[in-house]
């Protein structure tokens, strides 16, 4: 399925309106939580439709991180509600109104078609790549081995890492490992993605091949979302662009609306940081004489 | 100084002596690897009853010395009315529970040492809490801590010595009626040292075999 971009959508911190007029696969209205007095996010409404891919930017302590494990109820959001298509994440309401936790098989429900991967990848180190990548499908999804280590052997492949699928991860390299994590999400055939910032802990040179699955991904038509620092990555591959700063989410819309347009002035300093940031060869007129 | 014949002699009943040495220790340690993958997860679990429940074992098994705790259990049944615990049941029993406090604490440190993000992946992909720690978090902690459960095997070896108070033929106790028919003490003690130091190479082999077979996958 080919990329489309979204309508565009003025920026602005209310949710996009009309964007898309299916169901959104992912639905956030309101969600909040705090760690006793710290509000980490507040009033946050988001929604993802169907092969969208979002981008979640921001500094460090933005909340950029808290939401995106929210979304699969690592973390207890505790204002708001998130529907996973159509279902709450997380909470059932009892009788009497109030919020408890869902139990085991509602959480797990809810999660199904749920993959995630980390920034520190995550791999079982004693296992190897191809025994990473069957163990839920063998004790969770109760597939035999053979049938297993068919569809390890085609993720693997769908990540280039067909020929180390025998290896133990300390044998590979981080990229390599990282790619790994997303081939274990993949064979359980998740409908949506999530990625916590999956090239932060990587070598600079390592980063274009986990980009490149991402991208693959994304191409492919997975609704994807990605708490990420390569604005690069976002600019081309992501429908929307959220930036958060302090628990809110401050502006939002298409790359070229959040990278070239806007005019927040949070938005635009984070955004210069970044430049100056990676800018290696600086000269000024006054260097040059 | 040292009689060949009566040592010759003595090998039959020391050797039936070590399978029961061998009986207690290892079956004790087996159970005993049970009862602590019980305890320690107990210990890390989130429920606070539960962490106390598995605090208050280790706080009585570990405190009170073997030989008491023998001593207890053997007597405890009939003090409830019980029928009698065979002595082997008794030493397996005590050497179990005994060892158990201890192991525990061993794998409670291997199992903190493991990331995590790796309960968390694990948990996301449906995993179930058994399953975490079977498949996931009890391979690792082993490994982590293979060098020091080893060396609680050793120790169990030596320390199952006690359990001839409760009336079984165990390499000691061999030894201790051996030397009490024929006065040779420093022969039959001798002997007896030798038995338990030998016994600990095949084990020691064992180990590092292990520890090298598990090094291969992560290294």
């Amino acid at each position: 399925m080919p990329l489309t971009l979204s309508p565009t959508t003025t920026i602005s911190t209310e949710p996009a309106k009309g964007a898309n007029t299916a169901t959104p696969i992912i639905h956030l209205s309101a969600v909040g939580k705090r760690y006793g007095n710290h509000q980490v996010l507040s009033n946050i409404n988001l929604d993802v439709h169907h092969s969208e891919v979002v981008c979640l930017i921001g500094p460090s302590g933005s909340g950029k991180s808290t939401l995106l494990r929210s979304m699969a109820f690592l973390e207890e959001y505790d204002e708001g509600e998130i529907h996973i298509e159509g279902r709450l994440l997380g909470w059932e309401i009892d009788d009497r109104g109030r919020r408890k936790h869902a139990g085991r098989n509602r959480l797990n429900q809810a999660r199904r078609n749920l993959g995630i991967v980390f920034q520190q990848f995550n791999l079982w180190p004693h296992m190897t790549a191809m025994g990473n990548v069957t163990e839920a499908l063998v004790r969770v999804r109760r597939m035999k081995r053979s049938d297993a280590e068919k569809r390890a052997m085609t993720v693997l492949e769908k990540v280039g890492l067909a020929e180390k699928a025998h290896q133990y991860p300390a044998r590979l390299s981080g990229g390599q490992q990282q790619r790994v994590a997303i081939a274990r999400a993949l064979a359980m055939e998740p409908k949506i993605m999530l990625f916590d910032e999956p090239t932060s802990a990587l070598d600079p040179e390592l980063v274009g091949e986990v980009l490149a699955v991402m991208k693959q991904l994304a191409l492919e038509g997975m609704t994807m979302v990605v708490v990420t620092h390569e604005m690069g990555f976002a600019a081309q591959v992501a429908n929307s662009v959220v930036f958060l700063d302090q628990g809110s989410i401050v502006a939002r819309g298409t790359p070229s609306e959040v990278f070239r347009d806007t005019q927040h002035p949070r938005l635009r300093q984070f955004l210069q940081n970044y430049l100056d940031r990676n800018a290696f060869w600086h000269t000024t007129p006054e260097q040059e004489n | 100084m040292f009689d060949w014949p009566t040592f010759v002699f003595s090998l039959p009943l020391l050797g039936k002596a070590l399978l029961i040495t061998l009986q207690t220790s290892l079956l004790g340690n087996a159970f005993g690897f049970v009862i602590a993958i019980l305890i320690s997860s107990m210990q890390l679990a989130k429920m606070p009853l539960l962490r106390r429940l598995g605090g208050s074992y280790i706080f009585i098994f570990r405190g009170v010395p073997l030989l008491v705790q023998l001593l207890v259990i053997y007597y405890l049944a009939p003090m409830l009315g019980l029928p009698n615990l065979s002595p082997m049941v008794a030493a397996v029993l005590a050497l179990s529970l005994c060892s158990g406090a201890y192991i525990a604490e061993i794998l409670r440190g291997g199992l903190m040492a493991i990331p995590p993000g790796q309960r968390e992946a694990a948990h996301l992909l449906g995993m179930s809490r058994p399953a975490i720690l079977l498949r996931i978090e009890l391979p690792q902690a082993v490994q982590s801590t293979l060098p020091s459960l080893v060396n609680e095997l050793v120790l169990l070896i030596k320390a199952s010595a006690l359990v001839s108070v409760v009336g079984l033929a165990d390499l000691t106790r061999v030894a201790q009626n051996l030397a009490a028919s024929d006065y040779l003490f420093f022969q039959h003690y001798l002997v007896l040292a030798g038995i338990y130091c030998l016994i600990n190479i095949p084990l020691t082999m064992f180990g590092r075999r292990l520890e090298r077979h598990l090094q291969r996958s992560l290294a």
